[in-house]
């Protein structure tokens, strides 16, 4: 028997850091091939197939068919729209992105002033930053842009946004937030409430979502400040009446982000997706940085640049949110214009 | 038949290096020419008593080495070689080694003991040399007493070579008998007894049905504790070996004697030599380890699922256990912080006292706070080093709410005591305790925390102080702020180490270039310690994350400037170029994390690639495991522009692939093939030849570790996702690679590792095939996957069966069931009926608590419902 000769580690930590840095990257490898295949997963599976929970689609008396939850019509209507975006947000690839873009609700220019501004509109200074729907489902929260790319994946106090919930959320709880990302203190500004515990808020009013955003947001603890199981706060935006005084705060009033514009919302409308006049956005240099281009000192350049889209039907429009139609090019400059566009 | 080797043999240990090359080379020879003489010459060789021992002990030796060796796949051969080597050869060489054990030359006979225990070891599994356990008994119950010493030796050895189940249970009673008598204290010879002692360490491991009964169990365990009286100590050593052997084999057995078992082990501790007493102590240091496994097993809520229930035996000796402990502390030796090599009693006596907290938590407490108390300002340097070492040894274990009142009281005066103690021993064990307080108590997992905005300037003025103390106190100190950093992880945009930042990378930068860096590992430490920093850094400090980078890049590629080094200088640097690729490589991962910093360093990219195939270039042969750790990171961070780097970097990729010897670095490299492929996607086309093959050889080779295997075949996932239809040119090979590690991964047969490697192995396989599927999807070829269809779903029916998956592999098999279906459609949807994978098992994912499951079940779902409605 050789010589027994029992040493403990001693006045050491148990993890050598290199063996953290191996452990580090193969989670990170790993969570890169997840995304791969899950990407793969997805590109051809077009997402609104997964409305496949109708039942006509369904073989008959499948063994794959597990039971599900007698729901009235409409709920059942409402719910495959939420159970979309939820879904959705977990998936990678173009077409993912395309898909977004269509589920944000999304300002035209304000070119004029509607009748009954200061009865039938909410006004409020937007926050500058990243545009984006926060999903909480499952125990994570996920934000997504309007390009599909995720922009955070992390645990927070809204409802199954995080792994510790005492089990007052159930399995189907869920929210779905119109948000923008504010990096400067790191805050999601909450600007419209799409679903909140899994009742969907696609089909109220602006009136009553802006109303139950204020109160629930607060409720759930999602304003507090970042700790462990809550990893960005959120907060909501003072909104107003449109008014003068309601347009004058909104216009001049100190907010602790930095202002990109002002929002207009009709009190009528329902969350739509896409481009609707019934959601407003204007700026001028009073309220937003992002009006006239500045150099890297900060200096107005003498001109300034704009790139502008040629669309199918002939038509150019600016890559602003939304798209301002510059004006039309006619056939014979697209003709002339064709062998360039092949190229690119 | 045999031929004269003494001469050669005496050369061989000639000091004369070109006398012994030479000997060397004629014994390679013999050897090569005819094995079965040149090893009866060897077996007469060591039984001859004419001849010199020297000659005797290397014969034995050079036989020894022919039965056996460390490489797994060497030690295979030479098993098969001596199994088919000609029977009357076996026969002489067995017979002159069964001689050799009673010669009265003791180092003849303890050679013949090693040799014949590697030859039971081949043999014995075979059914082979079936007296052989017989004969040795009886020379037991021969004289003279050393034939009877060197038979215990070779029983010890034997039981070390076997497993328990290649011997039946009526010599195993026999085998015990011998050695336990052989150590009773009626043995009157020393050297027996301690011979049948340490044989019976070896022998415990057989023991299982004795220790079941009382009787036996009774008469085995008095006689150890009976040696443990011994007058000779390396008997008593020995007999202490034996009980901490005992401790976590037999540790449901222990109850009836544990009382005894602390008297003996208690004055051991107090009054016995040292290496007895170091023994004594570990036998509480791993009952604890039972004890904390157990506790962990059950997870907090007594469901009874752990198959051994604990005693307590640690609770219970408590209020004796910890003084002893205690006591040990104050037996410190000078100097033992600057040896890397020590252990003493204070060090294994602290060791054990931070088990016993981890074992019994709060209860601990009470205890050791008087201890601490009553000798933490004595003037005596032993008492503070002490009472600072058992402070810092109960931080683990007991509850947040327990300890952190006392750290609140501690905080202070332990960072005063870091500046200002005179003794350096103080010092350093106060910079450890440090680290201990915010490793285990400062950070999101607390409730309340131990560090305000007041005393954080504080604590990183004193650490940063301490990082020029001494080596061992500087190396401390780092490790201190590496928990302190680690703990602000995770703490929100905002980290209060931001105002601190420059300062501490700054320091601990200068820390590396301390010329006394290479001792007590400081600057690995410090190099580490910055690391973290990096890792658990917030947006706010990524500008000067981003200045870190050309500083890094200056260090590496100073490293690179040194010609014709010699050989120290050289590991040096490679050990130094080592630091910086990893410290690189936590750079890029976190500034690559995000798109804004990401756009910025990739300003860089170019360089530090360059960089690191300089540090390749300089090694011929190997590659650097860290460099190459570092360009998978590079390689995700850079995305499809990663291509341009191929042409250079593909000759190292491919070096990293063969280097069986360090597997590390292999498994490192397939882990890098995956990043790049994922980066290139159809770029890496034009490599798939030569990494394809490379991989595939691999996979065959019985040299290279197993634990690479998984990921190799991962790897085929990765990169048939990468390049689509054109993996069409390696998919016969690769299937047939994956059907035969399917089969052989569906049923497993062993232990717990072999249960866990054969999970990973699944693993790997189900992912190669979702790779496989998904990459082929959609393409025109998708029906040459047609034919491997049944095979895989037989395979995922077959694992689904045996009920033995974790749930990793479930979340990959549910997958794999849906990438099948959704590629293959509607020609394999009658196929997929049939399974019971699209039935059973998919509805048991279905209603998974776990999500990762539930959601690729779901998606299966999917998939084949598309598949089967077409």
């Amino acid at each position: 028997m050789a010589p027994h000769d029992i040493r403990r580690p001693f006045k050491r930590a148990a993890i050598s850091d290199q063996q953290k840095r191996r452990e580090l990257s193969l989670l990170r490898q790993a969570q890169n091939r997840r995304d791969a295949q899950q990407q793969a997963r997805c590109l051809a599976s077009s997402i609104l197939s997964l409305q496949s929970a109708a039942p006509e689609s369904q073989p008959e008396q499948s063994d794959t068919e597990i039971e599900t939850v007698p729901e009235s019509e409409q709920e059942s209507e409402a719910f495959s729209k939420d159970l979309d975006v939820r879904q959705a947000s977990k998936l990678r690839g173009p077409e993912v992105r395309k898909w977004f873009a269509r589920q944000l609700m999304l300002p035209e220019w304000m070119i004029d002033v509607p009748d009954r501004l200061a009865q039938d509109w909410y006004v409020f200074a937007r926050p500058a930053g990243k545009r984006c729907f926060v999903v909480s489902s499952n125990g994570t929260t996920v934000s997504r842009q309007r390009n599909g790319s995720i922009l955070h994946h992390f645990p927070s106090a809204l409802p199954a946004g995080a792994k510790i919930r005492d089990g007052s959320g159930s399995a189907q709880s869920y929210c779905i937030l119109d948000c923008i990302f504010h990096e400067l203190d790191q805050t999601y500004y909450v600007i419209d409430m799409v679903c909140w515990n899994g009742y969907s808020l696609y089909d109220c009013t602006a009136e009553f979502r802006f109303y139950w955003l204020n109160s629930k947001l607060e409720e759930s603890g999602a304003c507090n400040a970042p700790s462990h199981y809550h990893k960005f706060r959120f907060s909501a935006v003072p909104v107003y009446n449109c008014d003068s005084s309601g347009l004058y705060s909104a216009y001049t009033g100190v907010v602790p982000y930095a202002k990109d514009g002002l929002l207009f919302y009709n009190k009528h409308a329902l969350y739509q997706t896409g481009n609707t006049p019934l959601a407003l956005v204007w700026k001028d240099e009073n309220c937003s940085q992002y009006v006239i281009d500045t150099d890297g000192k900060g200096e107005i350049p003498s001109q300034q640049q704009v790139v502008l889209e040629l669309q199918d039907d002939r038509k150019l429009v600016t890559s602003d949110d939304p798209p301002v139609l510059f004006g039309c090019l006619d056939g014979d400059i697209i003709e002339k214009m064709g062998s360039l566009r092949r190229l690119i | 038949m045999a031929m004269e080797v003494t001469q050669v043999l005496l050369h061989a240990q000639s000091i004369d290096g070109a006398v012994r090359k030479n000997a060397e080379d004629s014994l390679k020879q013999f050897q090569e020419q005819n094995l079965p003489v040149f090893l009866v010459s060897l077996s007469g060789e060591l039984a001859n008593e004419e001849k010199p021992v020297e000659t005797r002990k290397l014969a034995g030796l050079v036989l020894k080495n022919a039965l056996d060796a460390k490489e797994q796949h060497r030690k295979f051969e030479l098993v098969q070689r001596w199994l088919s080597l000609d029977g009357n050869a076996k026969s002489q060489i067995k017979a002159c080694l069964l001689t050799t054990l009673t010669s009265p030359v003791s180092d003849a006979r303890s050679t013949a003991s090693q040799v014949i225990a590697k030859v039971a070891g081949i043999e014995l599994p075979h059914k082979q040399w079936p007296e052989l356990i017989g004969s040795l008994l009886s020379n037991v119950h021969q004289l003279p007493a050393q034939a009877k010493q060197a038979t215990l030796e070779t029983l010890g050895y034997l039981c070390e070579e076997v497993s328990p189940d290649v011997i039946d249970q009526d010599q195993v009673n026999k085998i015990l008998t011998a050695v336990v008598q052989g150590m009773s204290s009626s043995e009157g010879n020393t050297d027996v007894r301690l011979a049948a002692t340490r044989a019976l360490y070896n022998a415990l491991g057989f023991a299982q049905a004795n220790f079941s009964n009382d009787m036996e169990r009774d008469y085995i365990m008095r006689v150890v504790c009976e040696a443990t009286l011994s007058p000779e100590v390396r008997i008593r050593q020995a007999a202490f070996e034996c009980l901490v052997s005992i401790s976590s084999t037999y540790y449901e057995k222990l109850a009836p004697y544990i009382q005894d078992i602390f008297n003996i082990t208690a004055k051991a501790v107090r009054e016995d030599e040292e290496p007895v007493a170091l023994q004594a102590i570990e036998f509480w240091s791993s009952i604890c380890d039972e004890e904390i496994d157990i506790l962990e097993e059950y997870g907090g809520d007594f469901t009874g699922d752990s198959d051994i229930p604990c005693f307590y035996f640690i609770k219970q000796a408590l209020p004796a256990l910890v003084p002893m402990l205690l006591e040990t502390l104050l037996k410190q030796e000078e100097d033992q912080d600057q040896d890397e090599g020590a252990w003493n009693i204070a060090m294994a006596g602290g060791t054990c006292l931070g088990l016993v907290a981890r074992t019994v938590g709060d209860d601990i407490v009470p205890l050791v706070v008087p201890f601490i108390e009553e000798n933490i300002s004595k003037p005596d340097w032993r008492q503070r080093e002490a009472a600072t070492y058992a402070f810092g040894s109960i931080l683990e274990g007991p509850s947040p709410e327990k300890l952190i009142p006392l750290v609140n009281v501690a905080l202070t005066f332990m960072l005063s005591a870091l500046t200002k103690d005179p003794n350096s021993h103080v010092k350093d064990t106060t910079a450890w305790t440090l680290g201990r307080i915010f490793e285990f108590l400062h950070g999101s997992v607390v409730d309340s925390p131990i560090i305000s905005q007041a005393n954080c300037q504080q604590i990183i003025t004193v650490l940063l102080q301490s990082m020029k103390d001494t080596p061992n106190v500087a190396e401390k100190a780092c490790g201190a702020l590496y928990f302190l950093a680690q703990g602000y992880e995770e703490m929100g945009p905002s980290s209060p180490l931001t105002p601190f930042f420059q300062e501490i990378v700054q320091s601990l930068l200068t820390v590396t270039h301390r010329e006394d860096a290479g001792e007590s590992r400081l600057r690995t430490a410090a190099y580490e310690t910055l690391n973290e920093v990096v890792r658990c850094s917030t947006d706010e400090t990524a500008p000067l994350v981003l200045q870190l980078v050309p500083v890094i890049m200056m260090e590496l590629h100073n490293t690179l400037e040194g010609q014709k080094l010699s050989s120290d200088e050289r590991e040096k640097q490679s050990e130094l170029q080592g630091l910086l690729c990893g410290c690189l490589q936590v750079i890029i991962q976190k500034l690559g994390a995000s798109e804004p910093t990401k756009y910025v360093f990739m300003q860089y990219a170019d360089q530090i690639m360059g960089l690191f195939l300089r540090v390749f270039a300089c090694r011929s042969a190997t590659v650097h495991e860290e460099a190459m750790l570092a360009i998978g990171a590079l390689a995700y961070a850079t995305g499809a522009d990663f291509a341009k780097y191929m042409p250079e970097f593909y000759r190292y990729l491919e070096m990293g692939l063969q280097n069986f010897e360090e597997y590390q670095v292999c498994a490192v490299t397939v882990g890098v093939v995956g990043d790049i492929s994922r980066a290139l996607e159809e770029k890496i086309v034009p490599y798939c030849d030569g990494i394809m093959t490379q991989l595939l050889k691999n996979l065959s080779s019985n040299q290279l570790h197993r634990s690479v295997k998984p990921p190799i075949f991962s790897c085929f996932g990765d990169i048939a996702l990468a390049v689509g239809e054109y993996f069409e040119k390696y998919l016969l090979w690769a299937m047939s690679a994956l059907q035969s590690a399917a089969e052989l991964s569906t049923h497993i047969a062993g232990d717990d590792e072999l249960v866990e490697y054969t999970n990973s192995l699944r693993n790997g396989i189900l992912e190669a095939y979702s790779g496989i599927f998904q990459g082929f999807k959609n393409s025109p070829k998708t029906q040459l996957l047609i034919p491997y269809a049944p095979h895989i779903l037989q395979f995922l029916d077959g694992i689904y069966m045996e009920k033995d998956m974790d749930d990793v592999v479930m979340k990959t098999a549910i997958g794999v069931l849906g990438d099948l279906a959704d590629t293959l459609g509607s020609h394999a949807g009658s196929m997929i009926q049939q399974s019971v994978s699209s039935k059973d098992f998919l509805n048991e994912c279905l209603s998974s608590e776990d999500l990762m499951i539930k959601e690729s079940a779901e998606w299966a779902k999917l998939a084949i419902s598309r598949a089967i409605s077409v």
